[in-house]
């Protein structure tokens, strides 16, 4: 209990550090480019301060965090069963396989004009492009993953009496977990900026609008403000994600005796 | 009895179809513990998956006590050649997993697995995952969650090959125990000749190549007298099984 209270202190003095270091460098960089679009770290987080009650910096955060948690849900719910599924039953890969390999690579940013169509100009376009850039991620993650499941281990389940959706349960799911989680907490960058772009433009909430409505209005020290808050939704979700990893995946950090 | 009647079956690999058995025959008496000794490769694993009802032959039928093997038997406990733990439950939950599976409840299979735990002497480590376990422990896992099934059949794939010999002779004393205390029919694939001898009541030597067939059989009645291991009995039956793999006659 201790040494992993220790290690978590070391984890968040870790964390201080590196935020140190990166303030130390922007630091460095304003004074030495002297442009005003480079504004100091003291100027964005005063900017910050006074956004966050004055013009609802954190009204933007939350939209942007709502629509970006929502989205990688729904690519989970969907991408995760999928995968698990296309790995296992090779019968239903073997025709679904080939449509995920020639859409998988397709930007499916190019799709935003169809999708603004459909979708209209609200939250629904940004949460479905979202979901679907990161749906493909954990579909094709999850399926590898069940495919390097060890034929043995399945056999051990059945040999035990389990049935098919058994093998789903106590082998497939938990077998893919550790790679399920890897690729979401990759695929939360690939998330956070296509929500910036997807906010940049035909909305008037989320911080990608912030950003480049304070860029347009010439304010660097209120972009950079936006992009503190993008940083930290980043951050966040970053560190959730590997919580969820060190509850969920216990058994990958113990180390053999 | 176990019957195991003219049964075939082959893969296809390329262009060619191998033939694993073709017209195999076996039979295994109750309460026997039989070997199964040959080289790699010459179908003695794929024998225990068609027992287990993990594979099906092509042709011919498999009846356990009267009744056609069609799928895994709620009976027959199979432990397979890495032991077959999943690496992501500790040893209490790996243990108790077969009867989770068949949705005992939890208020029963909680005594059966405890008691098992600790006959297997696992009660210290019960909350370890299997990464954090020895070999021998590991396979006293795999023993443990087979026989908290109370099965009629125990099959086993080279149980202890990847053991370190003080282990595996320990365990091997722990298998005969077992197999005398509970008359449990035992089928067991080896490729040590000292552990074919040690614990089969009739061992049978299967010959390379394809298809599979027996290269001779020995009833070995002796096993688990006291001694037996330093006896000359045991002696010359090794020398015997080792005669039969090496294609000699024996004299």
């Amino acid at each position: 209990m201790t040494q992993r209270g220790r290690g978590f202190q070391r984890q968040l003095l870790g964390y201080l550090g590196a935020a140190l270091f990166l303030l130390a460098l922007w630091q460095y960089a304003a004074w030495s480019l002297k442009t005003p679009m480079l504004p100091t770290p003291q100027a964005a987080l005063r900017a910050t301060a006074r956004l966050l009650f004055e013009a609802k910096l954190g009204r933007h955060l939350w939209v942007s965090t709502y629509r970006v948690v929502l989205s990688t849900l729904l690519s989970l719910v969907f991408g995760l069963p999928l995968g698990l599924i296309m790995g296992y039953e090779r019968q239903i890969d073997r025709f679904l396989a080939p449509l995920v390999y020639i859409t998988y690579p397709i930007p499916k940013i190019v799709f935003l004009p169809l999708i603004l169509l459909f979708f209209g100009l609200g939250d629904g376009s940004k949460i479905f492009l979202i979901t679907l850039i990161v749906f493909f991620q954990i579909l094709v993650t999850t399926r590898d993953a069940v495919r390097k499941v060890p034929a043995e281990t399945i056999s051990s389940l059945r040999s035990l009496g389990g049935n098919r959706a058994q093998v789903y349960q106590y082998v497939l799911l938990p077998a893919s977990l550790p790679d399920v989680l890897t690729s979401l907490r990759l695929s939360m960058g690939t998330a956070i900026a296509v929500l910036f772009f997807a906010e940049s433009f035909a909305t008037t909430e989320g911080l990608g609008y912030f950003i480049m409505d304070a860029w347009s209005r010439a304010a660097p020290d209120e972009m950079f403000a936006g992009i503190i808050m993008m940083a930290l939704l980043g951050v966040s979700l970053f560190i959730v994600v590997d919580l969820l990893e060190t509850i969920l995946c216990r058994w990958q950090h113990i180390k053999g005796n | 009895m176990i019957e195991v009647s003219h049964c075939n079956l082959a893969y296809v690999q390329g262009a060619s179809q191998v033939k694993v058995y073709d017209d195999f025959s076996l039979k295994i008496e109750p309460g026997e513990s039989l070997v199964l000794i040959g080289p790699s490769g010459c179908g003695k694993s794929t024998l225990l998956y068609l027992l287990a009802g993990l594979l099906h032959p092509t042709g011919g039928e498999i009846k356990i006590w009267e009744e056609q093997v069609m799928g895994p038997r709620q009976k027959t406990a199979f432990i397979l050649q890495e032991y077959g733990l999943f690496p992501w439950l500790n040893v209490e939950r790996n243990v108790s997993l077969g009867l989770r599976v068949r949705h005992v409840s939890k208020r029963i299979y909680q005594r059966t697995v405890e008691e098992m735990i600790r006959k297997m002497g696992l009660w210290e480590v019960k909350h370890h995952f299997p990464s954090q376990l020895s070999g021998g422990q590991r396979q006293r896992v795999a023993l443990a969650r087979a026989l908290t099934l109370q099965p009629d059949l125990l099959l086993m794939d080279e149980p202890l090959s990847a053991l370190d010999a003080l282990t595996r002779e320990r365990l091997q004393k722990l298998l005969l125990e077992i197999w005398q205390e509970q008359k449990l029919t035992t089928v067991l694939v080896t490729h040590s000749i000292e552990e074919a001898v040690f614990l089969g009541s009739r061992i049978l030597v299967l010959a390379d190549g394809r298809p599979t067939h027996v290269m001779g059989e020995i009833l070995n009645p002796l096993i688990g007298q006291s001694g037996y291991r330093q006896s000359s009995e045991f002696f010359r039956k090794t020398s015997y099984v080792r005669s039969l793999l090496e294609g000699r006659k024996a004299e």
